[in-house]
């Protein structure tokens, strides 16, 4: 294979060729080569020939080797099931009372699959050229096809599960054209796709564990990864209802516990989602990767007040007939917006973009938003002294439509907004705002999806996957599913085949020693009897990050904000107040264990921000950017995944450099004007 | 508990078919319940049917309230711990009197029989072994009227609830059409049955009928 | 707005637990119920008093997690979610009484948090489709009516959140059951297991200790996605049909 994209060294800061604005902020590492078990030759037959070269543990043996799983979303769901049936002993945990609960039930609009039973000329080819590009050419070749590959099994998968897809009167299945592809290949269940995805995982998963092969630990929270020789052995939950601190030991760990976007505090995901369980594992020697790709969605309903827990996302198809404004007098901002008259409003989209418009990509339209806000032409309720809102006018659609069409298309959207906000969007104007959405960074996982460490596996948003620096609509339901149903239980088998491992029991010295770690940490919340609440700090660290790490990113703001993230950080520590006890449900000592681990990731997400100065998908840098305003991709310098190395407690993260080889597509920058 | 609850409906139908031959003279309704005496002969014995209609109901009364008792059980059973406010939203004041109502209707249901069929109990002392006497005479005495008229009520409620329970229960409401169509099969019964019955004692008590 | 708490605080488990009374003041109807409720536990908090536990996580009506039983409505005076009633339904200075869900099967864990993997457990008794990763045929190989396909999405919106047992005055699961039964029974996909489904899934939710259903309809009302009372009459003709297979 040639590789056809030089690289600079790693990070030298002294090289006057490049920009090192992270220099003193990490430690240059060895390059990865991420071909770690790839298999080489034609794009198309590369899966194929590592699940043929995959061994396969034979099956009178398999239910002496054990899997543990956490997470029970759509990639952890559908693993510890697949795995269960194969009749592997699995442990699947999840922190909500039951599996049902995770996050991906949230996902609304659809799941993409290359079926092209539309007959419109979609094809594995293109479902990858599409998230290749969309990923702004950072995301691995091999992963990316793979993906558009087993898209269409998924399909197959959930409908003989019983997933209630959209069907047309003939009773095959309904697709639609979603995020703005040029092909209709977006399976759909109304706007609940996710939950319907999930059930189907979880149903799976209920009838392995009716049939004994899983047993489901429900209201527990890994708190510790266990390695034992090099290896991911197991891991230290709390159970979340007694406060027991309980070891669980495996032959092998699954991490598929989702995104970090809470690290935002105010994000579209669950108020429970957070970064435990994968960095814990960043701590025990797991890469974290791209820890600074963070997908912002445009269309969410604005923060309210103070007392906001988090934010709703409503779809992004409301910009086809919404046409998006702000007052052009800040002094209008509290005016009632049907008194504002049509020359004093700027339709600033329609105006910086005059060929896109309302439709221009979702970071596009989220960063304009935000300078509109920042000039102080926001609109809605001042919360700390900012109107964080712009208004989406149905006005002229209702006009041209007539009320009827608007409501047929968007009525439940409007019923939304108008159950959160109190306010009818038929009448007055709807306020948006952009919110954190889904992250594309996530734990650094080679083509097996496992990771830095031997024995640990990740799955779904919770590794770097396959999206590169932003992700299509309708791509993360297909990822999780993949990774679970199809990627991980033939990978993870080739691993499994060289046990078994030596025999560890509870006292062996690496699982006492994360246990007491756990303990440690627990008993130094529940006694420093500080004077802050937990919820008080993250609420500051998502400030911090939203403001300086959120949708428009600078070397100024980005040291800043590591300097305002470490402070907090020390002031967590020794002033978090913590109340009750420690041995029943303690939903503050819950939190404050998150809140720990999120302002370290917060800190790495600022440094890998500070590190790659280039605009690409989800990531933007003020000092990259066209004439026009556009991002700008530097691919001779930056066509890289940037994977973290924790170093230890107060050190500087090492830097290890996977460079992206492109074989087949060619890089292109993208042009929206 | 539907099965046996259709028998009764069923059963409640005929009995007020019975009971309004009373407009119809004296004649006419102890003829009719000599009739069903006469029912099915020669291949019944006299009474027979009478005496087989009696076993299955009082095997469906047996059934129903053992049912009834068993889903009373486990429903206490189910919530042992109260709530300190609960508040019914749109459910119908029929459904929430099933078991109150029932057990009136138990109790009604055995004065009745002494009153009438067992017992035979005339409140005016007058004869017994004259149907038509006996209703009239009863129904004479106002205190008797209302016990029958609060038992008509518990009835009309009971079926208007059981009736598209019943249907419920054996799975033949499954759309909105037929849900609709038992709810309303329920009312019109409950108003048809307790209304039906209530005419008789009210015009007894009117002298309507003496 | 200003508003007194009666919230139900039970220690554990054993404890017998009772209502106590807070007064919160400043709300803004732009709130979310549990919205309001955080802002109580931060006052709390700052009074060294044990915040107030309850369940919730997605906070926008999806994933099932919330369960208040607000002045004795499953889910408080409208047709949605705790975490998507807002304040704005309530009167200022009136008082809002909080309980958990009350059901022997669904028995308190803390405070407003209350065990529902009675729920988990019926549907391992058979609420899902027999089909092993891998082993599906093609998405086309059977068509499904549109008809069909719907009414299994409609029911299918089950959150599993359990307000139908919480409404219901004999603490039922029914609505739940139905619901599962009706979505795999309208689709071909889930034929095959029919009648064992059925026998299983009631036999799992009768030993769960809920009670039996007496079609008041409580459970249908107070169910935030509108599930209609027509899935247990769904239910108990499978299930009659499944007696009649032998079951």
């Amino acid at each position: 294979m040639t590789d056809t994209l030089k690289t600079s060294d790693p990070a030298s800061p002294d090289d006057p060729q490049r920009h090192d604005d992270a220099a003193g902020y990490y430690v240059p590492g060895e390059p990865l080569t991420g071909r770690e078990h790839a298999p080489d030759g034609p794009l198309e037959e590369r899966w194929s020939k590592r699940v043929f070269e995959a061994r396969i543990v034979n099956p009178a043996n398999r239910r002496k080797v054990s899997v543990i799983v956490v997470g029970t979303g759509l990639a952890g769901g559908s693993a510890a099931a697949t795995l269960g049936e194969a009749g592997y002993q699995v442990k699947s945990f999840c922190y909500q009372d039951s599996p049902r609960r995770a996050h991906s039930i949230a996902a609304q609009g659809g799941i993409n699959g290359a079926k092209n039973y539309k007959g419109d000329g979609d094809s594995v080819q293109r479902l990858f050229y599409d998230t290749i590009k969309g990923g702004d050419y950072r995301s691995r070749e091999s992963n990316v096809y793979r993906l558009a590959e087993v898209s269409a099994s998924i399909i197959d998968q959930c409908v003989a599960q019983g997933v209630p897809f959209a069907r047309e009167y003939g009773g095959l299945l309904d697709n639609r054209s979603f995020g703005g592809v040029q092909v209709s290949r977006t399976f759909y269940a109304r706007g609940q796709t996710g939950q319907q995805l999930l059930i189907g995982a979880y149903q799976a998963l209920e009838r392995q564990v009716g049939a004994g092969t899983v047993e489901m630990f429900t209201r527990h929270e890994m708190l510790e990864l266990v390695v034992v020789d090099g290896r991911a052995r197991g891991i230290i939950a709390r159970d979340m209802v007694t406060g027991e601190i309980e070891t669980h030991l495996a032959d092998t760990v699954v991490l598929a516990s989702g995104g970090y976007g809470n690290v935002f505090f105010l994000s579209t995901n669950a108020m429970g989602c957070n970064v435990t369980a994968t960095w814990r594992a960043h701590r025990k020697g797991a890469y974290m990767a791209n820890p600074c790709y963070t997908q912002i969605h445009p269309t969410c309903i604005p923060v309210s007040g103070a007392h906001q827990s988090k934010l709703t996302l409503m779809s992004e198809s409301l910009r086809n007939d919404g046409r998006i404004w702000v007052p052009k007098d800040a002094k209008d901002a509290d005016k009632d917006p049907r008194e504002i008259p049509e020359d004093d409003r700027d339709y600033y989209l329609e105006r910086i973009y005059p060929a896109f418009g309302n439709l221009v990509p979702r970071d596009i339209a989220s960063r304009q938003a935000k300078n509109m806000c920042d000039e102080g032409r926001g609109v809605g309720p001042e919360v700390d002294g900012v109107r964080r809102g712009v208004y989406l006018d149905f006005a002229d659609a209702i006009e041209r439509l007539g009320r009827k069409a608007v409501e047929s298309k968007y009525g439940n959207l409007f019923d939304m907004y108008a159950r959160i906000t109190g306010e009818d969007p038929y009448e007055v104007p709807m306020r948006i705002y952009p919110a954190v959405h889904y992250v594309m960074g996530g734990l650094w996982v080679d083509y097996d999806l496992q990771a830095s460490i031997p024995g640990l596996f990740v799955a779904g948003e919770a590794n770097f996957s396959d999206h590169g620096a932003n992700r299509l609509g309708a791509s993360a339901l297909m990822q999780g599913l993949a990774d679970g149903y199809f990627v991980l239980p033939n990978t993870i088998r080739d691993y499994l085949a060289d046990s078994p491992f030596d025999k560890i029991t509870e006292d062996h010295p690496a699982v006492v020693e994360a246990r007491q770690a756990v303990q440690a940490r627990i008993d130094h919340f529940m006694t420093t009897k500080g004077t802050r609440s937990v919820d008080s700090y993250h609420r500051e660290l998502g400030n911090i990050m939203w403001e300086y790490c959120g949708m428009e990113r600078t070397e100024d703001g980005l040291k800043k904000a590591i300097d305002l993230i470490r402070t907090l950080k020390d002031d967590f520590w020794r002033n978090v107040k913590v109340l009750g006890s420690a041995d029943t449900v303690n939903q503050s000592l819950e939190k404050a264990g998150r809140v720990a681990d999120f302002l370290e990731l917060g800190e790495l997400m600022c440094i890998d921000a500070l590190n790659r100065r280039e605009s690409c998908g989800g990531h933007f840098r003020a000092e990259s950017q066209t004439e026009d305003g556009e991002a700008l991709r530097h691919d001779d310098q930056y066509a890289y995944v940037a994977a973290w190395e924790w170093a230890g407690e107060g050190q500087a993260p090492v830097l290890h450099k996977e460079d992206l080889v492109y074989e087949f597509t060619e890089m292109k920058q993208r042009s929206y004007k | 508990m539907a099965l046996t609850g259709l028998i009764f409906v069923g059963y409640v139908l005929a009995h007020m078919y019975g009971n309004l031959k009373a407009f119809a003279g004296e004649a006419a309704f102890n003829g009719y319940a000599e009739h069903l005496r006469e029912l099915g002969e020669p291949l019944l014995p006299y009474s027979g049917f009478l005496w087989i209609a009696r076993v299955v109901l009082l095997a469906s009364l047996v059934l129903h309230v053992y049912a009834a008792v068993t889903l009373w059980r486990r429903a206490r059973a189910a919530r042992t711990t109260k709530y300190v406010v609960k508040k019914n939203k749109h459910s119908s004041v029929s459904s929430h009197w099933m078991r109150w109502g029932g057990l009136t209707l138990l109790l009604f249901i055995v004065w009745h029989l002494l009153n009438f069929t067992v017992g035979k109990v005339n409140p005016q002392g007058g004869p017994t072994n004259n149907p038509y006497q006996l209703m009239v005479d009863s129904f004479e005495v106002w205190w008797l009227t209302l016990i029958y008229l609060v038992a008509m009520v518990a009835l009309g409620l009971h079926l208007h609830h059981g009736v598209w329970s019943a249907g419920q229960t054996l799975g033949l409401t499954n759309s909105v059409r037929q849900r609709v169509l038992w709810k309303r099969a329920g009312l019109v019964l409950a108003v048809v049955v307790a209304g039906g019955f209530s005419l008789v004692p009210i015009s007894v008590l009117l002298g309507v009928i003496s | 707005m200003k508003f007194t708490l009666k919230i139900w605080r039970q220690d554990g488990p054993q404890d017998p637990g009772g209502i106590r009374t807070y007064e919160l003041d400043e709300v803004s109807e732009d709130m979310s119920f549990l919205e309001m409720l955080d802002v109580l536990n931060e006052q709390l908090i700052a009074g060294d008093e044990e915040p107030i536990v309850f369940d919730h996580d997605c906070r926008e009506g999806i994933c099932g997690s919330c369960d208040l039983m607000i002045n004795g409505e499953a889910h408080g005076p409208e047709v949605t979610t705790t975490c998507q009633l807002h304040m704005r339904s309530f009167h200022d200075g009136e008082t809002i009484t909080v309980e958990p869900w009350r059901a022997t099967a669904f028995p308190v864990i803390k405070d407003l948090m209350v065990d529902r993997s009675a729920f988990d457990r019926i549907i391992a008794s058979g609420g899902f489709v027999s089909v092993n990763t891998g082993a599906a045929p093609d998405a086309h190989a059977t068509p499904v009516p549109k008809e069909n396909a719907d009414r299994a999405f409609d029911v299918a919106t089950c959150i599993g959140c359990g307000a139908c047992v919480a409404a219901c005055p004999n603490g039922s699961a029914s609505l739940f059951l139905g619901a599962k039964i009706t979505h795999l029974g309208e689709l071909p996909q889930g034929q095959a297991e029919r009648d064992s489904r059925v026998a299983g899934m009631v036999a799992q939710h009768d030993h769960e200790g809920f009670g039996g259903c007496t079609n008041i309809g409580e459970c249908t009302s107070a169910c935030p996605k509108g599930i209609p009372l027509d899935v247990i009459s769904q239910l108990n003709k499978d299930l009659r049909t499944a007696i009649k297979h032998g079951h």
